[in-house]
């Protein structure tokens, strides 16, 4: 049932197997095909551009009141490339290699080793439209090393890559809609997801001004809306991320995979107190320079400065010698939990541990690190209060990326024919673990150089469609029931407003099926939801009509969250083993490392829904390692 | 600690708007200001009332979502803070804050401190952009640029486009957001031959939008949470003349 569609030959040549003999629509034919794109972050903006460009009709939606406002813009560190300016032999086979093992491998050796192999060409297609990457006195580009690789192949700009990538994709979006080649429509979110004759043709949608309920016909739809970890509240992504597009297509038949694979990121804020609604995140790449400790008392009481380099602990070089500070997200994540959960955390809630720049400051003198960090110590600066040039910062782990999402093939089409999904919307590429600076690189990727061959592969059987009528009765049965569901939210009229039940089933999440899961936790999570899915249909509270009314718009995502969160218990729960981000107790060595099971889980579990509270049906798509040896992650 | 709050509430862009009185109790330093704002929606949620509309999403800074006038401030009394980024601590027990949207001709009101900001994405369809093709680029390193340069052009890129130069300047004036991208692309070596076209181009439909005139008052410098310069609207000016003057 789940084709990967995987081209034949050898690794090395698929990509360009599957170009050369991918259909083709003729530039004539192009301006009768419409695609519709659902998202404006780096996956979504770059291929609507590219789309149009072509010459196709594409109409693109975006819930912020601007596409330029995707949460693509937050990315900090970099993206990754494999162009090996620094000599120091890096090749696309050691960059696949890398997000492969990175991943603990966990995804497909093609989609991996094609993503390495189009990283150069996004280096050239960014700069070309004026991102502004940092650059060497040479002017040559600059290149750093980040997290958990031996080679410098991330390029960034300052501490702002996303939004530098996220303006150039924009920008490109918008020469297009200036032209009258892309429809945008800001402020517009997706309710529901239109199947005709089994194939994906358009979708209905609010528009979030006025509460009007529109259909949007196309012979393709393309889901770019991003991740979900915004479903444990407290997590590093922008308040109106969701999953409410791709659960939308999911309850429509698009399966989900490995939904529960959601990377802790290790350098967060920590939470300072009850009312906190996010969680900041400091780039990874301070990783590079700073040194992750905390004290070997866990009575200390000093001031950090004040504690000798003698009673410091600094776990990470202690535990993995080989990598120390700049072992992956999921190790360091899983080692901060282990001191901070043994009573080693630090600050007023013993919560979070020191990063401390201070040597690097003393070697490479202030003016150069301020030049790589600066915006990032004065971020902390406004959230904290402290100066971290004088005093190391605090961070701690959160919720960050979501490595599930769609099941895709290698087209990054879901199994609903003719619906796409791209970016970090899908689950490709990333495995169990994400590498940092590969989030960027998959969006644009995707976006610029994978869906529009394959997109066009798929739209050259629909030449002779003819425009999609969206007074089709699919379509209005799929709005009057997203009517339906929008009314009986405010009809609820109980008492808590949406947050409530959003911070409820976060903390259950964090506890049960965050940084380390057990089958009795899990258990125990199926069961919480459910008891909250219930309360939540009959005390909460939506004030206001449905014309303008963020609270209406919450409650709808927050009623997804409630049925995605129950999938992802179950998608850990029936994963016996450890593997990246998903730590089973029942699965780790005596010194707490995971235990992975490549006899028996060598797969991606595929979720296919099965109505509220039922049990979802389990497919699997078998992992092959044709090119690589599956080998324990060690970085010691 | 007690906080007073007199807030701009205004049902729809037609209908006539004013300034609503709510105080709040248990208001702690830590909290971030839209913190301070979501604990207020909780409380009139409670109170089966429409809670305040107001902008926002990253809430890091860099979306450039938020935005709001604080005691007549743009983004508050902090300079070259985001309203995201502003912190209760900077606030005294028992303060009254005055809560009010960016107001600008070219940014009609939606809903309460909710704008419209669509003016700023059609500056940019205007000319805001390097039409480089996907798949047209040549190799990256083609095209050195000096590392002074390319900072300084970062200087300028890192506009979010949140608007509190509009708001905070007398003239309601878009100069430094159409500056600051002008300046991006004029420093740098792509795009050098659209130059012309985009600085005509964005300088007129900033007049179109109903932006008005910039009086060098620099106000916008001073609130602008990227720290962007005025010195990119002297560099406007003179990109403009100069294309004004050049033949073709």
């Amino acid at each position: 049932m789940l084709k990967a569609k995987i081209p034949d030959g050898p690794l090395e040549q698929k990509w360009n197997l599957y170009r050369s003999t991918a259909k083709l629509v003729s530039p004539a034919n192009r301006k009768k095909l419409d695609v519709i794109v659902v998202g404006t972050g780096l996956s979504g903006s770059s291929l609507a551009a590219s789309l149009a460009d072509a010459g196709y009709l594409v109409t693109c939606f975006c819930f912020q009141d601007t596409a330029r406002r995707a949460h693509s813009v937050a990315a900090q560190g970099g993206v990754n490339a494999c162009k090996n300016y620094k000599n120091d032999g890096d090749t696309v086979f050691r960059m696949f290699h890398d997000t492969i093992k990175g991943g603990d491998f966990r995804s497909r050796e093609a989609n991996v080793y094609r993503l390495a192999e189009c990283s150069a060409q996004l280096i050239d297609q960014a700069v070309a439209q004026g991102v502004p990457f940092a650059r060497e006195y040479s002017g040559y580009l600059s290149n750093r090393s980040f997290g958990g690789v031996q080679v410098s192949r991330t390029f960034y700009a300052r501490g702002q890559t996303g939004q530098q990538l996220l303006l150039g994709a924009y920008q490109a979006l918008m020469r297009q809609v200036g032209a009258g080649r892309v429809q945008l429509f800001p402020r517009h979110e997706l309710l529901d997801l239109v199947l005709i004759e089994g194939k994906a043709r358009g979708i209905v949608v609010r528009n979030m001004d006025t509460g009007a309920v529109e259909r949007h016909g196309a012979h393709a739809v393309v889901l770019a809306t991003g991740g979900f970890g915004k479903i444990y509240y407290l997590s590093t992504l922008a308040m109106g991320c969701n999953a409410s597009a791709i659960w939308r297509a999911h309850k429509r038949g698009a399966f989900f995979a490995n939904p529960s694979w959601t990377q802790i990121h290790p350098t967060s804020l920590p939470q300072s107190g009850e009312y906190q609604s996010k969680l900041t995140l400091m780039s990874e790449s301070l990783r590079n320079d700073g040194r992750i400790w905390v004290p070997k008392n866990n009575a200390e009481q000093r001031a950090p400065n004040d504690i000798p380099e003698s009673e410091r602990d600094y776990y990470l070089e202690r535990r993995y010698p080989a990598f120390g500070n700049l072992c992956p997200r999921d190790i360091a994540s899983r080692a901060a939990k282990e001191r901070i959960d043994a009573g080693y955390g630090v600050g007023p809630l013993k919560n979070a541990v020191y990063l401390d720049l201070s040597k690097a400051i003393r070697e490479q003198r202030k003016h150069q690190i301020e030049e790589k960090y600066g915006n990032l110590f004065r971020m902390y600066q406004k959230i904290t209060g402290i100066d971290a040039y004088t005093e190391p910062m605090r961070i701690s782990p959160a919720a960050h990326f979501s490595m599930g999402g769609l099941w895709v093939d290698y087209e990054l089409m879901t199994n609903v024919l003719g619906l796409y999904a791209i970016g970090e919307a899908n689950f490709a590429d990333h495995g169990a673990n994400r590498l940092g600076a590969n989030s960027l690189l998959q969006a644009c990727v995707d976006g610029y150089f994978i869906a529009p061959y394959t997109i066009a592969n798929y739209l050259a059987d629909e030449i002779k469609t003819g425009p999609v009528d969206v007074n089709h009765p699919a379509f209005a049965a799929a709005e009057e029931a997203a009517v339906r569901q929008l009314q009986r939210l405010l009809d609820i009229q109980g008492t808590l407003p949406a947050d409530q039940f959003h911070k409820a089933l976060g903390k259950i999440l964090y506890d049960k099926c965050g940084l380390s899961r057990s089958r009795a936790g899990l258990e125990e999570a199926i069961a919480s939801i459910r008891t909250l899915r219930d309360q939540f249909y009959s005390e909460l509270c939506v004030p206001g009509g449905p014309d303008m009314n963020s609270e209406l718009e919450k409650a709808g995502r927050v009623a997804d969250y409630l049925e995605v969160g129950e999938l992802m218990c179950y998608d850990a729960l029936t994963r016996e083993e450890s593997c990246g981000a998903h730590f089973r107790e029942e699965h780790q060595t005596s010194d707490g490392e995971a235990v992975r099971n490549d006899q028996d889980f060598a797969f991606t579990s595929a979720w296919e829904w099965a109505g509220v509270g039922q049990e979802p049906i389990w497919h699997k798509e078998p992992l092959r390692f044709d090119y690589v040896t599956p080998t324990v992650r060690s970085y010691k | 600690m007690r906080i007073q709050l007199k807030i701009w509430r205004q049902d729809s862009q037609a209908k006539q708007g004013r300034l609503l009185d709510y105080s709040l109790q248990n208001v702690t330093p830590d909290m971030s200001f839209l913190e301070m704002l979501d604990m207020l929606n909780e409380q009139l949620i409670q109170q089966k009332e429409r809670p305040v509309e107001f902008d926002h999403d990253c809430r890091e800074g860099i979306c450039g979502q938020c935005g709001l006038m604080i005691n007549g401030r743009a983004h508050g009394p902090l300079p070259n803070t985001t309203t995201c980024q502003l912190h209760m601590r900077t606030f005294k027990d028992g303060d009254t804050i005055y809560l009010e949207p960016f107001r600008a001709t070219a940014f009609p009101i939606k809903c309460d401190l909710k704008i419209d900001r669509s003016a700023f994405d059609r500056i940019i369809q205007a000319g805001g952009y390097i039409s480089a093709s996907t798949g047209e680029a040549p190799e990256a390193n083609s095209i050195p640029i000096r590392h002074d340069v390319a900072e300084a052009a970062f200087d300028a890129a890192a506009c979010i486009g949140c608007g509190a130069c509009v708001a905070t300047c007398k003239n309601s004036s878009a100069a430094l957001f159409t500056s600051a991208k002008i300046t991006q692309f004029a420093l740098l070596p792509q795009g050098q031959i659209e130059a012309r076209r985009r600085v005509l181009q964005m300088v007129v439909q900033t007049d179109t939008e109903g932006f008005g005139h910039c009086s060098n008052t620099e106000a916008c410098q001073v609130e602008c949470p990227q720290q962007i310069s005025v010195l990119h609207i002297a560099r406007m000016n003179w990109e403009y003349n100069r294309a004004l003057l050049s033949p073709n």
